[in-house]
């Protein structure tokens, strides 16, 4: 355990030092993330501009939906996609074989390896609209509501975590795989959507076939005090599952490596 | 006169990468179902009633419409041309007697009858079976479709293609790919009809229309979902042609200016 934290203190040094050889690209990321962040709630504007409730949700609550869905992708985003985009093309180039030489956890290299600092700034912008969601709610979080709605943050970056980690496996079949990101981005982007938004089959689809509820919905229902035990239990519950499950493909996909240039 | 003469080669070698990178191919054809979800989503929301003027068959016809247009015209050039210069694989690319431009679109446009053997079909019966009354009758906007789809496609090629060739000045230039992404997915009527953001946003609205982003989706839909009259169908071809005709000059230029920097790393 202690050898893995201090693996992470090397790599977040390495990636901090990377980060500050290319100062300019601060502005660029910050420039970026507000035009993202404005973006992303574009839609929501205009959907809330002729209703006051959509689908039980109100503007706050809804926006509340949309930090969780900024912040998850902030953290997986500046911790396991730089990491996985690196397993595809060490896969395909042969390189893996190092990082399943090393004396630690394979998966725990291929999950955490490099990081982007710069992503903080929209973990950052996350935290604001949050904030700013519930100044117009008019009342802070319950204490309760507030540490549940944290404990389930962790338990939404993990099932994120655990469905890029399935995806990135089949890289092990599947020779040439550069676009599996703009894939998962582009599964991911329902969470900014609050899951009762969809009805019948695709809210199946998105509870429990790609959970995308887990990811943003459940938590943000348990900031907003609208959760209950069962809720928080069920969510940490589904997210640990994720978590299994993609650590059983991991291992399955990592016996069918047969080493691409040796 | 040489490029017209390598163009079924050059075609039938598109046809063949398509083949062998199967999966690639059908992992970018999932990364273009956003229009379902946007579907899902708005159809939920007008089911409470109508949303603006738009009803829930509305937005069924127009998501459909959105979903064969991105099929036909999309394309992920930028992407591959900034792997090439990464790589150095483009020195031999330039090695060959033809202008990477062609040799670039037409490895691009041998996927399209792939794609639409997929996806047409299937949003044909859809859009047949639940939206077909929000479809137009008009026999020439029918027609229009096909140079619309075309003017569209290349719009979308050479945009894709001066970032692309970015990627000679920034070597992660990714993150301008993603920034295009962003801006195409809201100025474009991917996320929502224009019409409706216009309500909201009526500023940034008129400003999108100032952009080539509904040449490329949004014009199409269009001609394809609502009933318009004959010089408003010739207005928005002469939109169209015009920004495709500005998308290749200056898909041309940067090319041109990035060349100058070509370090051929690794090559």
């Amino acid at each position: 355990m202690m050898r893995y934290l201090r693996l992470v203190g090397i790599q977040l040094r390495v990636s901090a030092a990377q980060a500050m050889q290319y100062r300019a690209n601060f502005l660029i990321e910050g420039a970026m993330s507000i035009v993202y962040i404005a973006m992303t709630l574009l839609p929501l504007g205009v959907l809330f501009g002729s209703r006051t409730h959509v689908a039980g949700w109100d503007l706050p609550s809804a926006l509340i939906v949309m930090a969780y869905f900024i912040g998850v992708h902030a953290v997986i985003e500046g911790i396991v996609s730089p990491s996985l985009v690196d397993l595809v093309e060490r896969i395909r180039n042969g390189a893996f074989d190092y990082v399943l030489l090393k004396p630690v956890d394979a998966q725990f290299m291929v999950s955490a390896s490099r990081y982007e600092p710069w992503k903080i700034i929209d973990l950052m912008g996350a935290i604001g609209l949050a904030v700013y969601a519930f100044s117009l709610r008019g009342a802070p979080p319950a204490p309760a509501d507030l540490a549940a709605g944290l404990l389930l943050f962790g338990a939404g970056v993990l099932a994120t975590y655990s469905l890029w980690l399935v995806c990135a496996a089949t890289a092990f079949w599947v020779v040439r795989l550069d676009n599996l990101v703009y894939l998962l981005g582009s599964i991911f982007d329902v969470a900014r959507w609050p899951i009762q938004v969809f009805r019948g089959l695709w809210r199946i689809v998105f509870t429990f076939v790609i959970p995308v509820a887990v990811m943003t919905t459940f938590p943000a229902m348990a900031l907003l005090g609208r959760g209950s035990a069962r809720l928080t239990l069920a969510t940490i519950g589904g997210a640990l599952v994720m978590l299994a499950v993609a650590r059983g493909v991991w291992r399955f996909a990592i016996r069918n490596y047969t080493s691409a240039s040796s | 006169m040489r490029t017209l003469r390598a163009l079924p080669t050059l075609w039938r070698i598109g046809v063949a990468e398509t083949i062998a990178y199967r999966a690639e191919f059908i992992v970018w054809m999932l990364t273009t179902t956003i229009p379902l979800i946007m579907l899902a989503l708005w159809t939920s929301v007008a089911s409470e009633g109508p949303f603006q003027s738009y009803s829930s068959s509305d937005f069924v016809a127009y998501f459909l419409a959105v979903l064969i247009v991105r099929q036909l015209t999309s394309n992920w050039i930028a992407w591959q041309m900034f792997e090439d210069i990464r790589l150095g694989v483009l020195s031999m690319r330039l090695l060959r007697p033809i202008h990477p431009f062609w040799a670039y679109g037409i490895s691009q446009a041998a996927a399209l009858p792939f794609r639409s053997a997929i996806a047409v079909p299937v949003s044909l019966i859809l859009l047949a079976s639940s939206g077909a009354h929000a479809i137009t009758t008009n026999a020439l906007q029918i027609a229009m479709m096909i140079p619309s789809l075309a003017l569209a496609w290349v719009i979308s090629f050479g945009i894709n293609f001066a970032i692309g060739s970015i990627g000679f000045w920034v070597t992660q230039a990714f993150a301008i790919g993603g920034v295009y992404f962003t801006l195409y997915t809201l100025l474009s009527g991917y996320l929502m009809p224009l019409a409706i953001m216009a309500s909201k946003y009526p500023t940034l609205t008129k400003l999108t229309w100032a952009t080539p982003f509904p040449s490329m989706l949004a014009i199409p839909v269009r001609l394809l979902t609502r009933n318009l009259a004959t010089p408003e169908i010739a207005r928005m071809l002469a939109i169209q042609a015009a920004w495709a005709a500005g998308s290749i000059l200056i898909a041309l230029a940067v090319w041109r200016r990035g060349l100058k920097h070509f370090e051929a790393v690794g090559g």
